[in-house]
């Protein structure tokens, strides 16, 4: 069936968006779902926003040539989304289920409040990623970042689990102002930095045999999805960032004597 | 009808404001068309109550002259205004500046453009000793604070800014951009905030030669307008924007500051960056800081500076707006989005982001485009 630019065969649909509206080809997207599609291709994507936004469903995957706009994979719950370019910002916020692959760098505000799911960037990130990050019992979610990031890093970090990588990078790979009012969850890095520089309000660690066993999993994914070495990803030592406190600024208000 | 002197309803919305500036490094013009593309990519950024454009290299043939683009109420604020010109300055030529009446900019004030240069026995040589470009400075201050109706929005030599209350690529077909060449652009769509939408509040604001096109809120605006004051600049345009642009006229043309340590003025590191420093850069930046304090602007911003000599893009100290840049040659882009850039520029040899409070300085002919080093507050030798 061809509708438009649109390609429709058996349970896959690519759809041409040159020059679409983002009302446009969401609709389209969310039509094609409903009607049973699980695969959805979109081509010449560049800059519509909220794509895959709300969107649920374990078996659905949306592959993006382009680089869509911003708030990419909002609120999703449970599909795929694998972006052969860069993408811009706001990706993942509150996402609760699914995975964002990224094949080239990302913007800022990478999973604001993100609480399930995996992102995987293979390049660098902007500012303010993972803000507001939280997890729960089994649901945890992840972010891996093969490149460097910048300023304010998993600020008011509440759960989940964040990887730096620092690949390719001769400089160092976070900025200022790093696991800032974090009070839960974890962060790892494959780089040892100057910790010094950063946040009072967390312990920087080596990452243990049971660290290691949960990361690998998620690392082994990432470097098949980027094709990369597992060997080298998962070789060397890790280290590991947690909140000295689950409530670091419960004397702010009020009087340190409580 | 219309109104520029008015009291307009405040509205509150939730932010948005898109930008881009291209620049070819060699001089080379380029027509409206491409700045056009990229600013409508970003048209949800916008919400139609403000688009503009500034173009460098557009007035070739009068590249002496003053190039003043006036926006008027009605005839009497024209015939009043041009009385102060006739007597104050040289009018070479004047006329209406070319528009192509759309539909989608319907109500638009009377646009009139003239080429001049101040009188060597003008009114005020009575009294002072002013330099042609201060002389201009207050004819504009003067004019948008004093003269009814009438608005002075670019005031520079062989550049020109156009802008009304509309989408962006709608003021675009509205002055004819495509028919407009220049090697430098910036464009703006704007999604008003704490000020009203109104012809002289869209961007770029401009002064002489300095223009600005900002997406963000300047909260240090008060302080701000009241240092400026204390210079005698006049802020009459009820938009934050414009003290930007007179900051730098301040900056770098007053006091003689390179464009470089200007941008360190607007956003100053922290005291905590500066304590890092070596002695020699800690006691320049906190001499600066302790200078010109109240020139600090606060506030999220993100904001393309333009001059005759280049462009700069430049974020507040924590990066609460946008801003990606691209090159491609001897073109550099500057957005809001990178997907902006990309629509005019499919295959960007190398794209980055400026880092907070850190400006991206691309400057024309003589110096080439360093873009491997996107930190440039480390290249800053001062001598």
């Amino acid at each position: 069936m061809t509708t438009g630019g649109n390609t429709k065969t058996g349970s896959m649909v690519a759809i041409d968006a040159k020059d679409m509206h983002y009302k446009e080809l969401n609709k389209i997207i969310r039509e094609s779902i409903l009607s049973g599609v699980k695969n959805v291709f979109l081509e010449n994507v560049n800059g519509q926003y909220y794509i895959g936004d709300g969107l649920k469903g374990d078996d659905i995957t949306i592959t993006v040539n382009g680089v869509p706009g911003n708030d990419l994979g909002v609120f999703m719950d449970g599909p795929s989304i694998i972006v052969n370019n860069n993408v811009q910002d706001n990706i993942g916020n509150t996402m609760n289920a699914g995975k964002i692959t990224v094949n080239g760098d990302a913007g800022d505000v990478v999973g604001y409040g993100m609480r399930g799911g995996r992102i995987y960037i293979r390049g660098n990130a902007g500012y303010r990623i993972g803000i507001h990050m939280k997890g729960y019992n089994e649901q945890i979610p992840v972010i891996i970042i093969g490149g460097k990031v910048g300023s304010f890093f998993g600020e008011y970090m509440a759960g989940g689990v964040m990887v730096l990588l620092g690949l390719d990078n001769s400089e160092e790979s976070v900025g200022e102002y790093f696991g800032v009012g974090m009070h839960g969850g974890a962060i790892y890095l494959k780089q040892k930095i100057d910790f010094s520089k950063y946040s009072k309000e967390v312990e920087f660690l080596e990452a243990n045999d049971g660290d290691m066993s949960f990361l690998k999993k998620y690392l082994l994914e990432y470097a098949k999805d980027f094709n990369l070495s597992s060997e080298d990803l998962i070789s060397g030592t890790f280290y590991k960032i947690v909140p000295s406190s689950a409530r670091p600024y419960a004397h702010l208000y009020t009087s340190a004597a409580f | 009808m219309l109104r520029l002197k008015n009291n307009f309803s405040i509205e509150h919305d939730i932010a948005g404001c898109g930008l881009c500036g291209i620049i070819n490094v060699k001089k080379i013009r380029t027509n409206g068309e491409d700045i056009k593309k990229a600013i409508a990519l970003e048209h949800d950024r916008g919400n139609g109550l403000g688009g503009g454009f500034a173009v460098y290299g557009c007035y070739p043939e009068y590249s002496e002259l003053y190039a003043f683009h006036v926006m008027y109420d009605d005839l009497a604020a024209k015939e009043a205004t041009e009385k102060y010109f006739k007597n104050n300055f040289i009018i070479e030529k004047q006329e209406s500046i070319p528009i192509f009446k759309t539909s989608k900019i319907n109500d638009h004030p009377i646009l009139h453009r003239y080429f001049m240069k101040p009188k060597s026995d003008r009114e005020d040589r009575l009294f002072s000793e002013l330099k042609d470009d201060d002389f201009v400075v207050k004819s504009v201050m003067l004019i948008n604070s004093d003269y009814d109706g009438a608005y002075v929005f670019s005031s520079g030599k062989n550049m020109g800014a156009f802008k009304g209350v509309g989408y962006p690529e709608d003021i675009a077909d509205f002055y004819m951009l495509d028919n407009v060449e220049g090697y430098m652009w910036t464009a703006h769509n704007r999604f008003p905030t704490n000020t009203p939408g109104w012809w002289g509040g869209a961007h770029p604001f401009t002064l002489l030669d300095w223009s600005i096109v900002h997406n963000g809120e300047i909260s240090s605006y008060g302080i701000n307008k009241r240092y400026l004051e204390m210079f005698k600049y006049n802020l009459a345009l009820k938009t934050d924007t414009e003290v930007i642009a007179y900051i730098l006229d301040l900056l770098i043309r007053k006091h003689k500051l390179p464009v470089e340590l200007a941008m360190n003025v607007l956003a100053a590191p922290f005291y905590q960056t500066i304590d890092k420093m070596e002695p020699e850069q800690k006691e320049l930046y906190t001499a600066l800081r302790q200078i010109y304090g109240s020139a600090l602007l606060n506030g999220p911003f993100a904001i393309i500076f333009g001059y005759p000599d280049g462009m700069v893009a430049l974020n507040d100290r924590i990066k609460l707006r946008p801003l990606v840049a691209g090159t491609k040659g001897d073109f550099t882009y500057i957005a809001s989005e990178e997907s902006s850039i990309r629509e005019i520029c499919p295959f960007p040899d190398f794209v980055w982001s400026p880092k907070a409070g850190e400006p991206i300085i691309i400057k024309t002919v003589k110096t080439t485009i360093d873009s491997e080093n996107i930190s440039q507050k480390q290249r800053l030798i001062i001598s």
